[in-house]
């Protein structure tokens, strides 16, 4: 490994502006990691080797005519396969997307070639990123670098497995459960879900409108900061997009990098702990909620009575979500068709195509989604997980009176075991079991590495009320700033060698 | 409640027009079954006058100026079809056979 490719992004892109090294040197760094390591991650389903290079050395003409770049001109990333690029696959993980070359580019594409950043390639994910393992993937599992027989998580386990295998500094994410925050602390990163609406929609494969949502994955705090400011904003196209300034995230992050939080309020949500989480994960976080009142925060618990209820109401909401989004792939417009012999009929052929080109896990949601959605059981299930929605923002609001931010661990369990889930759906969907409230809540939350549970990495969950992206940020930064202190080095330091 | 037959999975399959097998049905049903039995907890949480979220921050109608704009190219968007003909997505049968 070379160094370029274990420098964060803030570093590289001081780098390349101050013309110590190329974007094109940077890009084929990254580019020689991934032939090297991707045989053992399987991180990326497509790389754009050309498209990257052209990319980079516009950078650096840029640079050479005196242009003033961006702060991450030049600086390498994977971006998950969910999010459409004009031009390159996009398939979402799906079969019913294979070979689909989109005529568009999404907002959050257009804003990161527009800042200069080197797109590698699009990662692996869960089929339309239902799934917490990446092995919904109709292209077969990414792996952890921590471990290669355990899961990077899911969703967007390809970003997450491919930045902290240091073959980019920087991925892109979507959560709708927990997609960004699980794969982030079962590989040692940082990533953030910012609120909703706080990043663009528009060119996102759809999976629950309600709740998806792009954002950052990286190895420092302050390089998802920059990442989140590059695209996050209003767009237009759009109309969930929020309408406001961004927050300052990046100050945020480098004011907590000062390892200060005096007097800031943080609130420990009791509901989740308990049965079903590891002692190791509970440990850590022990050891975080000890190492933020070091730092001078006030620490109180907090309860969340509907917290407990986030799980089922998710489940009826996104499935319900999602069985109407789905509709789309009609084998009419884009992607696969099977059986059209001019003697079957239109439906026979979207029946036969939705069959060949959907995974199990999919279709499962798409027929859970279709019965909440059913006269005669909409308001015992769809319209009553709504209801449950409002009684889980209102515990936040509750919560956010009293403290200026709530923490709880990401994950219950550390990266678990290739296969050991796949047979049991509620086995798997329990991995979002701390996620999942910010996300039906629309709140930002974000996870930070905190240590390690049987060598294996464990997340810190900071979550902020709605538009309050920046004290996620700050609070991260100052634990990141903190562990590092305590443990001589960052927690992913600690990661086997590939 | 909460339990779900093969049958009502089968039907459920056909309005979401998926050709699921006999196979996949006998696995759907028994995990929907679980799945359903789960979820459905939702209803013991007493929340007779609770508003709906339908969405977590509010939202209004965004309007935009009805204007003509430049839209993607027409060849371009038929390349990505499964089918096309004559500058036109190409469907399936979608009429009977005339009696």
């Amino acid at each position: 490994m070379t160094e370029l490719t274990t420098m964060d992004a803030a570093a590289l892109a001081v780098e390349i502006a101050a013309g110590r090294v190329s974007a094109v040197e940077v890009a084929l760094a990254h580019l020689d990691r991934i032939a090297a390591v991707d045989d053992k991650v399987h991180a990326f389903l497509h790389i754009d080797h050309d498209g990257a290079l052209a990319a980079a050395r516009a950078v650096d003409e840029r640079r050479a005519t005196g242009e003033e770049l961006g702060p991450l001109a030049g600086v390498p990333l994977a971006m998950k396969d969910v999010v459409v690029t004009r031009g390159l696959p996009s398939t979402s993980g799906s079969q019913i997307l294979r070979g689909w070359i989109p005529p568009y580019d999404a907002t959050v594409t257009r804003r990161v070639l527009d800042a200069g950043i080197v797109m590698l390639g699009k990662t692996n994910m869960d089929e339309f990123a239902m799934g917490s393992s990446t092995e919904n993937s109709a292209y077969g599992p990414s792996h952890n670098p921590w471990d290669l027989d355990r899961i990077p998580g899911g969703s967007s386990g390809g970003s997450s497995a491919a930045v902290s295998a240091y073959e980019a500094p920087l991925g892109i994410g979507t959560d709708t459960g927990g997609s960004i925050r699980q794969p982030a602390a079962v590989t040692g990163l940082v990533g953030h879900k910012p609120t909703y609406g706080g990043v663009s929609r528009y060119g996102l494969i759809a999976f629950s409108s309600s709740l998806d949502q792009a954002g950052p994955l990286s190895r420092t705090v302050l390089d998802a900061a920059l990442l989140h400011e590059v695209i996050g904003g209003h767009d237009p196209a759009d109309s969930t997009s929020i309408d406001a300034p961004v927050p300052a995230v990046v100050a945020a992050a480098r004011d907590g990098a000062r390892a200060d939080l005096s007097g800031l309020r943080i609130g420990v949500v009791q509901e989740l702990s308990g049965d079903g989480y590891e002692s190791g994960v509970l440990d850590r976080f022990s050891d975080a909620v000890r190492l933020l009142t070091e730092l001078g925060a006030t620490i109180t618990e907090v309860s969340c009575p509907h917290f407990g209820y986030a799980l089922p109401a998710y489940y009826l909401i996104a499935p319900s979500e999602c069985s109407s989004n789905l509709a789309r792939f009609d084998a009419v417009r884009y992607g696969l068709r099977v059986g059209d012999d001019g003697v079957r009929g239109l439906e026979e052929v979207m029946s036969l195509t939705r069959e060949a080109g959907f995974g199990a896990e999919v279709k499962r949601r798409i027929i859970l989604g279709t019965y909440a959605l059913s006269s005669g059981y909409y308001d015992a299930y769809y319209g009553q997980a709504q209801k449950v929605r409002t009684l889980i923002s209102r515990d936040f609001a509750a919560g956010f009176k009293t403290c200026d931010v709530l923490v709880s661990p990401t994950t219950p369990t550390v990266a678990f075991p290739l296969g050991a889930r796949v047979d049991d759906p509620m086995a798997m969907y329990a991995a979002d079991l701390c996620t999942l409230p910010a996300s039906l809540a629309g709140t930002p939350a974000i996870s930070v590495p905190c240590g390690l549970s049987e060598g294996l990495p464990v997340g810190l969950q900071v979550m902020a009320p709605a538009l309050a992206d920046d004290r996620c940020y700050r609070v991260a930064a100052a634990v990141e700033a903190a562990v590092a202190g305590r443990d001589g080095q960052p927690i992913l330091a600690a990661a086997p060698s590939l | 409640m909460a339990s779900i037959s093969r049958e009502e999975v089968a039907h459920l399959a056909r309005l979401a027009r998926l050709a699921v097998t006999d196979a996949e049905l006998d696995v759907f049903a028994g995990q929907l079954d679980i799945i359903i039995g789960s979820v459905a907890r939702v209803g013991e949480v007493a929340a007779d006058d609770i508003p709906p979220t339908s969405h977590a921050l509010p939202v209004t109608n965004v309007l935009r100026p009805d204007e003509l704009r430049p839209s993607l190219a027409r060849d371009e968007v038929l390349a990505a079809a499964p089918a096309a003909e004559d500058g036109r997505f190409r469907v399936p049968r979608i009429l009977d056979d005339p009696e």
